[in-house]
């Protein structure tokens, strides 16, 4: 399990080098104006990769030697990357197991880990039944939801818009020729060949991300799902489409089919080498998904004092749209001073040291507005009421 | 049972340790069989334990409707019940009637070759060949379907949904056909029934009389004749046996079906070249993260369901090919 994941790392670091600049060079027959050259330019910037936070909380002596989280399979690749250059640079082994963000909510709920992790808030409903008082979201790092496909003859950075890939899942578009994706992509050489619609088959954070955008940006969506309760979460009752298990699964299909279109995360996409779009943002910007316009994605957004937030379709211009965070999900007041104090160096190392790290296996890292409230969530983990540095 | 009866073969023992030995051993063998029933009968127990709060929840008969949404189990308080499995029902019967549509006239054919035509060298590697189908895992087989099969399918599929003109015909087989269906599945799953149904066939062609199947061949009789009259008629319950068995096997299969049936669970699919689920796949595709309200727990009563009706099939198997083996000897 873990060779494999390492193995997709690598082949997503080749791939990312490879793609330095990805803006400009790619965008499909239908590149045109400056709005792509504008998140062309973004994506070639480098500074956004490596943003050097600076540590805010000093290290405190006396922590527990090992650390247990389990959750979320999409973190999983970067978390292995910080597992073992953290025991290198601490000594401290921090155990994560990849079971699902909804496997990462139950085992924090029920107590069983140091901490969880999730692409997705918590429900009121779970913060409620968890064991051991209130939990605090702390935002780890960045991914973006990409729409992927395989259309013979039509190249990588295909234009889309919200409404557009709504009606296209909702099965309201069924054909690659339709008015409206010819409108948004005049020059693309577009078949008269019908869409074939992939998805997940298996409840996922990906999902989410996806059908949140949706729900935001498309009303045939929301009317198609019966209701913005229905329209988006993990688990969807999808009218179309083929299911495939796992990002893995739905890159198969899209891979397998042509004519499909489905959505991966960003990672996926790349290492697989699959033509993926551009999509409209708010500020009405086509903008290429890359670390640069994910980071963007989290600027001048309004965070609720607990950070449970959607950061999709986010205000800056360059923001690209399909964007959420995985949260690590932890207890705020600890009862073991070891483990606690464990628990927010660790923390605090990732938020710093560690977000360099992600951007090396193209995770975007959290733009400077969220890594400050991020560090600001770790300060507010208590021991037994008190604070846990001494 | 096994006990008492190696108990009382027991009775001119040569000496008191062996007795004592012999007793040990009857009452571990016994305790063995025991074993397995007590399995199947707690796996069962388990399965309805669990799925207890959605039964008790929904109702036990509110789960027969055709429409999946687990999104929607926290708006919908307990009517209407959003776990409708009638859709896994009719993907597991719709793909393995399929793969027997497929499976049993090239099993009668194989085994027909095997005991009556082939040459005598070539028996004992053919069978062999056969039931070396069955040991490929059915990872592999859901593998070489994505890569290789569906692929392949790409012409066959298109062909026959142009057919949508014809009444009946034209609804089973309507598009668009992208590959990943419920014909799909089920033509791997005809593959890998292909052995059990042959092995069977095999044995039941293997015991028509050898004096009939002569004499047939001395009235001048041609060897399609002599195959008609001497072991077909008698072969006919037989081969439907094998065929329930082969249902049996295909019902349960999982990882192969989930990787190419489309994995549509909303509702029950229009004909069999689109996008499908069955009672398995949406089991492996939906347990890991399932936390929607009772959402496990009617994942756990499709479970039961299938357990049932796996069940049945095979008794309802085993029944007719042990009356035929019976009715010949």
């Amino acid at each position: 399990m873990f060779c494999r994941i390492k193995t997709i790392t690598a082949t997503v670091a080749i791939v990312a080098t490879s793609l330095t600049g990805c803006g400009s060079t790619s965008g499909g027959g239908a590149a045109s104006g400056a709005q792509q050259n504008m998140a062309g330019q973004i994506c070639g910037l480098r500074g956004a990769a490596k943003p050097e936070y600076s540590r805010k909380i000093p290290k405190i002596d006396g922590g527990a030697t090992s650390l247990s989280g389990a959750g979320s399979t999409f973190v999983a690749p970067v978390m292995s990357v910080w597992t073992k250059d953290y025991s290198e640079s601490d000594g401290v082994q921090v155990a994560y197991q990849p079971i699902g963000s909804g496997g990462g909510v139950q085992q924090i709920i029920a107590g069983t880990v140091d901490f969880g992790a999730s692409d997705t808030p918590m429900k009121d409903s779970e913060l409620k039944a968890a064991k051991f008082g209130p939990i605090l979201h702390i935002p780890l790092t960045l991914g973006a939801v990409v729409p992927t496909y395989n259309v013979k003859g039509v190249q990588t950075g295909l234009k889309f818009d919200g409404d557009t890939l709504g009606k296209i899942f909702a099965g309201k578009i069924t054909k690659w020729n339709d008015p409206a994706l010819v409108a948004l992509n005049s020059g693309a050489n577009l078949p008269d060949q019908p869409i074939a619609v992939a998805h997940r088959s298996d409840g996922s954070g990906t999902t989410a991300v996806w059908t949140d955008f949706l729900t935001k940006e498309s009303p045939t969506w929301v009317q198609a799902l019966g209701g913005s309760d229905r329209s988006f979460g993990k688990d969807i009752a999808w009218p179309v489409g083929i299911g495939g298990k796992g990002n893995e699964g739905v890159s198969g299909v899209i891979n397998q089919t042509d004519g499909s279109i489905g959505y991966v995360e960003l990672a996926y996409a790349l290492a697989q080498n699959l033509s993926y779009g551009v999509v409209k943002n708010k500020a009405g910007n086509f903008i290429q998904p890359c670390v640069a316009t994910i980071t963007a994605g989290t600027q001048g957004i309004a965070y609720p004092p607990d950070l449970r937030v959607s950061l999709t379709d986010g205000p800056d211009l360059h923001a690209y749209p399909i964007t959420g965070t995985t949260y690590a999900l932890v207890n705020q007041n600890q009862t073991d001073a070891a483990k606690a104090k464990a628990l927010v160096n660790f923390f605090s190392w990732t938020l710093s040291a560690g977000q360099d790290d992600a951007a090396s296996v193209n995770y975007a890292p959290l733009g400077k507005d969220l890594q400050a409230l991020a560090v600001g969530m770790v300060q507010k983990i208590t021991l037994n009421g008190g604070p846990v540095g001494k | 049972m096994t006990a008492d009866v190696l108990a009382s073969a027991d009775t001119s023992g040569p000496s008191s340790d062996g007795r004592f030995i012999d007793g040990l051993f009857g009452r571990l063998m016994a305790a063995a069989a025991l074993t397995v029933i007590a399995v199947l009968v707690a796996t069962a127990v388990f399965l309805l334990i669990r799925a207890w709060p959605a039964l008790s929840h929904y109702g036990p008969l509110s789960f027969f409707h055709a429409r999946w949404a687990p999104s929607e189990s926290a708006a919908a308080s307990s009517t209407p019940n959003p776990y409708g499995i009638v859709q896994f029902i009719y993907g597991t019967v719709v793909t393995s009637l399929v793969a027997m549509a497929i499976a049993v006239p090239v099993a009668i054919g194989v085994a027909l070759y095997i005991t009556n035509l082939s040459p005598a060298v070539l028996r004992r590697p053919l069978s062999s060949l056969v039931d070396l189908l069955a040991a490929i895992p059915s990872v592999v087989y859901g593998f070489w379907g994505v890569f290789a099969l569906i692929p392949a399918l790409g012409p066959i599929g298109r062909g026959l949904t142009s057919v949508s003109g014809i009444p009946v015909i034209g609804w089973v087989f309507q598009g668009p056909f992208f590959g990943y269906s419920v014909f799909a599945a089920g033509v791997v799953l005809a593959i890998m029934v292909l052995p059990i149904v042959t092995a069977i066939c095999r044995e039941v062609f293997d015991t028509a009389p050898r004096a009939e199947k002569e004499a047939a061949l001395a009235f001048g009789a041609t060897k399609w004749e002599m195959l008609r009259l001497a072991v077909l008629p008698r072969s006919r319950s037989g081969i439907f046996g094998a065929a329930i068995l082969g249902l049996g096997r295909a019902f349960g299969e999982t990882i192969a079906v989930t990787m190419l049936i489309g994995n549509n669970v909303l509702t029950i699919p229009h004909g069999i070249m689109r996008a499908g689920s069955t009672m398995p796949s949406v089991i492996a595709n939906e347990f890991t993260e399932a936390n929607q309200p009772f959402h496990l727990d009617s994942l756990f009563v499709v479970a039961f369901g299938l357990l049932f009706l796996s069940l049945l099939v095979n008794i309802i198997g085993k029944r007719i090919v042990g009356r035929v083996s019976e009715h010949i000897a």
